[in-house]
């Protein structure tokens, strides 16, 4: 699973191993390292440097023996006869490094989790996020309706300290609270709010139908490969729609709407019968000129860009280099 | 059995356990609440459950404090499974009456049966409920009276209870004997982003849901029906209702909201950096 180059006992995956911290993906070095991704990060955490080191496992040993030797060196040229006032002065900074210690791991978890939220939407980090959705590391979703869905670890907001990280389930498109409340402890920001969506973006060959004890398949079937606004019509919230609307009954006669106490919320939960109906743009192009031949080639050849061989797709996605940025734009296919 | 075991040696003891005060306070069993004895005296409420039930007659003594069968270990253990089984099926019809829904109430505001686990329901309490009034059919499941949505218990101690012992009706009737208790409506919903953009394919399904919802509460108005969504939603919705009639004008639909996002997005940037 760990794509980090680290020894065993690297901080990193001491942090990861930690309980309640199943969520995190193993950060690899060579992404820290590049300065590029750490940009800005600097402004946003105290002691930056240290906490840095202390994730990278380097040892700063080497700049505090400069500065106690600088300290020694001080110290005799000031006078030798003060043997008490040198002692003490020692003695207060072992203690000032002891209480830094503490303030310097905090820094470290901060800083790492605000890499992590970068970590995971660049190309190695969401793979890695992958095998951690594949092998159900985030749990499934509550709702009833949507039959065990896995779900992945979101946050509400990308500044930290706002709110605790929940999970989004992609086949209701809800965020939900972890069911287990040592998540709670977990800032949402250290996963931030693009990566659940940037997922279904990189990976759209999953079938999310699949439940959380069963094996995720790539969509294979022909039929089912149509393309809508961006993502297979099979995979556009398979846990809505008919069927999957929860109807209040009273002995088996439903509830009425018009009832003080009837159904609100029903539309949440609802999804369009016939799913092309969302795909606005083609009914658009279909609306507007139906008379010309031009026009209705137009609209298939669109049909034809937007099919993906699904069995390659993520290969090929894998073979080109730069960040998940440059990702034919989803959607666009469908824009006219 | 550890709870059989328990029954007996207090039965045992000068102190009385009443078997439903034990029922009850056992672990995996905190969404009963206790039937009164009176309920369970009227042979009335208790129509054709001797059907249902094996060894229904020494079920129902046991579950009166009024067994006293000398039998073995294992005829013991039957009827106690009995008892259990003839319980919920009790349950499931005494929640519905005037004292069971003011039990369960009041269970209810205790958040016994746990919180919603939808973000957006911000903790709202939930009822236990059954997807069948058949026994063996379907474990028990929650419902919110927020999201109107039902959701599977945490604990495998509770997803092991049959639903029938809750029923279909029972959270539906508590909020038609208790109007007042209806929540209120929130239109607050989790919209998926990358980069402070939404996507495509959510939000347009999105859009056709709130055009769902908008045709919904110009119903309930004509009607004069109260639709329950506080004020402050109301006017968002309005703004909904105006936004889907501008982007029908300009048949561009993502256009306005992106550009929107656009202008957000810049200034988390900004304050990144």
């Amino acid at each position: 699973m760990s794509t980090s180059s680290g020894s065993p006992e690297s901080w990193i995956s001491s942090f990861c191993s930690l309980l309640g911290h199943e969520y995190f993906a193993e950060v690899s070095e060579e992404f820290i390292e590049d300065d590029f991704n750490l940009t800005g990060l600097q402004s946003q955490v105290t002691m930056y440097k240290e906490a840095l080191e202390m994730i990278l496992d380097v040892e700063p040993e080497d700049d505090e023996d400069d500065d106690d030797e600088e300290d020694e060196d001080e110290e005799d040229i000031s006078g030798d006869g003060r043997d008490g006032l040198a002692g003490r002065h020692e003695r207060r900074h072992h203690s000032r490094i002891a209480s830094d210690l503490s303030v310097i791991e905090s820094s470290a978890e901060m800083l790492y989790g605000l890499i992590h939220q970068r970590y995971i939407c660049s190309r190695a980090g969401i793979q890695q996020m992958s095998e951690k959705y594949e092998l159900s590391h985030f749990g499934v979703c509550p709702r009833t309706n949507c039959n065990q869905t896995r779900t992945l670890p979101v946050g509400l907001s990308d500044t930290p300290g706002e709110d605790t990280v929940k999970l989004f389930c992609p086949s209701c498109l809800d965020v939900y609270v972890p069911p287990n409340s040592r998540f709670q402890t977990v800032d949402g920001a250290f996963f931030g709010r693009t990566f659940g969506a940037l997922f279904l973006l990189t990976f759209p060959d999953y079938d999310l139908t699949k439940s959380g004890n069963e094996q995720l398949a790539n969509l294979t079937r022909a039929d089912e490969m149509v393309n809508i606004n961006g993502m297979w019509a099979r995979n556009i919230a398979p846990g809505l729609g008919k069927g999957r609307v929860y109807e209040p009954k009273i002995y088996g006669f439903r509830v009425s709407e018009l009832a003080r106490s009837g159904p609100r919320m029903q539309w949440l939960r609802k999804k369009p019968d016939e799913i092309t109906v969302l795909d606005e743009a083609r009914q658009f192009g279909e609306d507007g000129e139906s008379d010309d031949d031009d026009e209705s080639m137009d609209v298939s050849g669109r049909a034809v860009a937007g099919r993906r061989r699904p069995g390659n797709a993520r290969l090929k996605r894998q073979a080109q280099n730069g960040s998940p940025m440059a990702i034919e734009a989803n959607g666009a296919e469908s824009e006219l | 059995m550890a709870g059989m075991d328990d029954f007996v040696s207090d039965s045992d003891s000068d102190y009385t356990s009443y078997w439903r005060d034990w029922f009850i306070s056992s672990r995996g069993n905190e969404y009963y609440c206790e039937i009164d004895e009176d309920y369970l005296t009227d042979r009335f409420n208790l129509t054709g459950l001797n059907t249902e039930v094996q060894y229904y007659q020494y079920a129902l003594d046991l579950i009166t404090d009024v067994f006293d069968l000398d039998c073995d270990d294992e005829m013991r253990e039957t009827i106690e499974k009995s008892a259990r089984h003839l319980y919920g099926l009790i349950h499931a019809r005494y929640i519905v009456t005037t004292r069971g829904l003011a039990k369960m109430l009041e269970k209810y505001k205790k958040f016994d049966f746990g919180k919603c686990p939808r973000v957006m329901c911000h903790s709202h309490p939930l009822l236990p409920m059954g997807l069948s009034d058949v026994p063996h059919q379907k474990a028990v499941k929650l419902y919110c009276a927020r999201c109107e949505d039902i959701y599977n218990p945490k604990s495998t101690r509770h997803s092991a209870i049959d639903g029938a012992y809750f029923g279909t009706s029972f959270h539906n009737i508590l909020f038609q004997v208790y109007p007042a208790l209806v929540p209120q409506k929130t239109t607050e919903r989790y919209i998926p982003r990358v980069y402070g953009f939404k996507v495509h394919a959510a939000a347009a399904l999105v859009r056709w849901q709130h055009k769902d919802r908008a045709e919904m509460r110009r119903r309930l108005r004509k009607m004069e029906v109260e639709s329950g969504f506080d004020k402050l939603d109301g006017e968002e919705d309005e703004e909904d209702e105006e936004e889907d009639d501008d982007e029908e004008l300009e048949d561009a639909p993502e256009q306005n909201p992106a550009a929107v996002v656009q202008y957000r997005g810049a200034g988390e940037v900004a304050t990144l950096q």
